[in-house]
């Protein structure tokens, strides 16, 4: 999975008919630290996400189906599965001493 | 903003990696309920990290800082019952030690 920050949503009448009643967002990949990455993705919500949130998405297309229209084998690969409240990172410090 | 790296983390097979985090996510898929996720930061053979870190699913009890295997794919919700669980990144083995990590170069 990876993290991401929601910037938008996408409105598309004429979609695939699996996509119905889909939520399609646009979605910023970010470090845990919160650093935005260069990597635009967009991905169907299953959660209820809103701009801003942190979220999780999975990046496979059979898990990702099933999250986001409850079926499998639709013609989607990123869902977005959580909606993040705290990351906890290791200590920079513990982390050099650990490796 | 920083650029991805050319291998993205997102499409490699099963690594090593070292857990250095936790998420914390109310509001999630119902087939997640109940399950850890961890951060963890790929390493290549010598140990080192390589790629951005990622945020897997634990199928195995792993902790912060501790040194892990991660599979990914379909396969990585095979572990769970529910075999929908939405994961593309699972935590599936905690290696002993560093010292169980053996390789030529390191073991000079």
């Amino acid at each position: 999975m990876i993290l991401a920050r929601v910037v938008g949503n996408i409105v598309a009448t004429q979609k695939n008919e699996r996509y119905k009643n889909a939520r399609v967002m646009l979605c910023q990949q970010i470090t845990p630290e919160g650093e935005a990455l260069a990597n635009t993705i967009i991905a169907l919500d299953s959660v209820d996400a809103g701009e801003g949130d942190v979220v999780l998405i999975v990046q496979e297309g059979w898990g990702a189906s099933t999250a986001a229209t409850g079926e499998q084998g639709a013609a989607i690969d990123s869902a977005i599965v959580g909606v993040v409240d705290r990351i906890d990172l290791l200590a920079d410090e513990i982390k050099e001493a650990a490796q | 903003m920083i650029d991805s790296p050319d291998s993205p983390d997102s499409l490699d097979f099963m690594q090593l990696a070292r857990v250095i985090g936790t998420v914390v996510a109310t509001v999630k898929n119902d087939s997640l309920e109940g399950r850890k996720l961890l951060v963890v930061q790929s390493l290549d053979h010598e140990l080192r990290p390589q790629g951005k870190p990622l945020v897997a699913l634990d199928a195995i009890g792993a902790g912060t800082g501790e040194l892990v295997v991660w599979c990914r794919g379909k396969e990585a919700s095979f572990p769970f019952r529910r075999e929908d669980t939405p994961t593309d990144c699972t935590i599936i083995a905690i290696v002993d030690s560093e010292a169980h990590v053996t390789n030529g170069s390191r073991r000079r």
